[in-house]
């Protein structure tokens, strides 16, 4: 038995997917003109897959500060807080995370998927429960995996099924700590928080929300989910990232727990890994600052979103089950998308191949991200190219003219 | 095996048979991995079946050794005494 052997499906399947084409777990993007525009294979491309959701990763204000914190502190912090020690950037940027969530305590990690590390495998101890939607992304799972506790998961937005596994805890000694999302990643749907939220309380459950794909998205203040539900104040932890709504690198985690401080000499994502550089968080703090001044680009987000989403079901496509920056288009099976994907890119579109393993109910996707510096015309140019597509490989019943109207 | 676990492992087996679409027969030495070719969400989508069909809870971090069917028979006779 080789030491490779394992990957033999996952290889199988890898060169199903390469084999036809491009390859879409390593496309080449030759130069970023814009946040939805890019050269791909030396041809114009509207980038489509990006989680750059409010667009914010040219922004002047944002790209000014990175440039400005760069020459004033250097390229980077060369270790952890714990030994390098806390930059003026790490603590600002802590603090307006706090007062933007009106929580009392902020913690910043080098990437999201640290964050969701972090807290999960550090919170829940050998004797806790950590309970998860069954659709949880990649960052939770692997948290629980490196904790030490009890995990259980939970029909994927489900709060019956929730109520159901909790009273079944209820006989186990330990804290429950109940794991949602606020917008989940492949098919765009949110979670139904309030009612999370309550069973969650009813059986003395803490609360994580990941906003990952919510924050700047959702709420009016875009504070996500949470906010959108009035619900915040229930919310035990919320964990977010700086790589989407926000146009960087990063993953942080706010609370109003008095003790949560403490988590800082705990967590070992956040203990034994170089911190961000001063630039990253820098720019960070200006697309804050962008998000809270400019509730238009939310609002743009959703027009763009609408639209996308609209017309795809008009076409005649299945997707996610609400409208959503992540528009996921519903495809037969992995042959029929990766095909699709290949002509999408050839015909200068970039959106996400997931295969099946990567989704819930092993369904494959073309997931598309919107922006909102997505203009008309592209999102247009994407609905056209979608339909061509559709009608060229036989997916759409007949053509509709309705698509721009 | 007593009753109880022959009863568990019908069940089991039950179960499998939806996933599987009876297309492989099951035993109690049937590996799940292996033979039925489940990956670890299928893994963890029969589990959730599984503490519903018995009204237990068992927690994710158990089914690296969880091997065969005849093993968790065993793991589900142990939540329900326990």
């Amino acid at each position: 038995m080789g030491l490779f052997d394992k990957f033999a499906p996952l290889l199988k399947e890898y060169e199903q997917v390469t084999a036809a084409g491009h390859n879409p777990f390593k496309v080449n993007v030759g130069k970023v003109v814009s946040p939805t525009e890019a050269v791909v294979n030396g041809r114009p491309t509207i980038m489509a897959g990006t989680n750059n959701y409010l667009g914010l990763t040219f922004d002047p204000t944002c790209i000014d500060a990175a440039v400005d914190a760069l020459r004033r502190e250097g390229t980077g912090t060369t270790g952890s807080r714990v030994a390098n020690g806390s930059y003026e950037e790490h603590r600002r940027l802590e603090q307006e995370l706090a007062d933007f969530f009106g929580r009392r305590s902020a913690m910043v990690f080098s990437t999201g998927h640290h964050a969701n590390l972090g807290i999960l495998s550090t919170l829940a101890g050998p004797h806790d429960h950590l309970v998860i939607d069954a659709d949880s992304h990649a960052s939770i799972y692997d948290g629980c995996k490196l904790s030490s506790a009890q995990v259980t998961r939970f029909r994927h937005n489900n709060p019956e099924d929730l109520d159901k596994r909790l009273a079944r805890l209820a006989r186990q000694p330990g804290e429950k700590i109940v794991v949602v999302e606020g917008i989940y990643s492949m098919l765009g749907d949110r979670a139904p928080l309030k009612e999370i939220v309550e069973v969650a309380k009813r059986h003395g459950a803490y609360v994580v929300v990941d906003e990952a794909h919510s924050l700047g998205v959702l709420g009016r203040h875009g504070r996500g989910l949470a906010e959108e539900a009035e619900v915040e104040d229930q919310v035990d932890f919320i964990v977010g990232t700086f790589s989407k709504s926000l146009g960087a690198v990063g993953g942080f985690i706010v609370s109003n727990h008095p003790e949560f401080d403490v988590l800082r000499v705990a967590c070992r994502t956040y203990k034994f890994t170089a911190s961000l550089p001063p630039s990253v968080m820098a720019s960070v703090s200006a697309a804050l600052g962008v998000l809270r001044k400019k509730p238009e680009l939310r609002l743009r987000l959703k027009a763009n979103s609408t639209l996308l989403y609209d017309g795809m079901r008009r076409l005649g496509y299945q997707v996610g089950p609400e409208v959503s920056p992540v528009v996921a288009v519903h495809l037969p099976n992995l042959e029929v998308a990766v095909r699709f994907w290949n002509m999408l890119l050839e015909s200068g579109i970039y959106v996400n191949l997931a295969p099946s393993h990567a989704t819930p109910n092993g369904v494959s996707l073309l997931r598309c991200s919107v922006c909102a510096a997505h203009s008309r015309e592209q999102l247009e140019r994407i609905l056209d190219v979608f339909q061509a597509i559709g009608t060229e490989l036989g997916l759409l019943e007949e053509p509709r003219l309705a698509v721009a109207q | 095996m007593s009753g109880d676990d022959q009863e568990i492992l019908t069940a089991i087996i039950e179960t499998l048979g939806a996933v599987t679409q009876n297309k492989v027969p099951v035993t109690a030495s049937t590996v799940l991995r292996q033979d039925l070719n489940l990956d670890s969400l299928a893994e963890m989508d029969l589990l959730m079946a599984l503490e519903d069909k018995f009204d237990v809870s068992i927690s994710i971090n158990h089914l690296p050794e969880i091997e065969t069917v005849g093993d968790l028979a065993a793991m589900i006779a142990k939540m329900k005494e326990g």
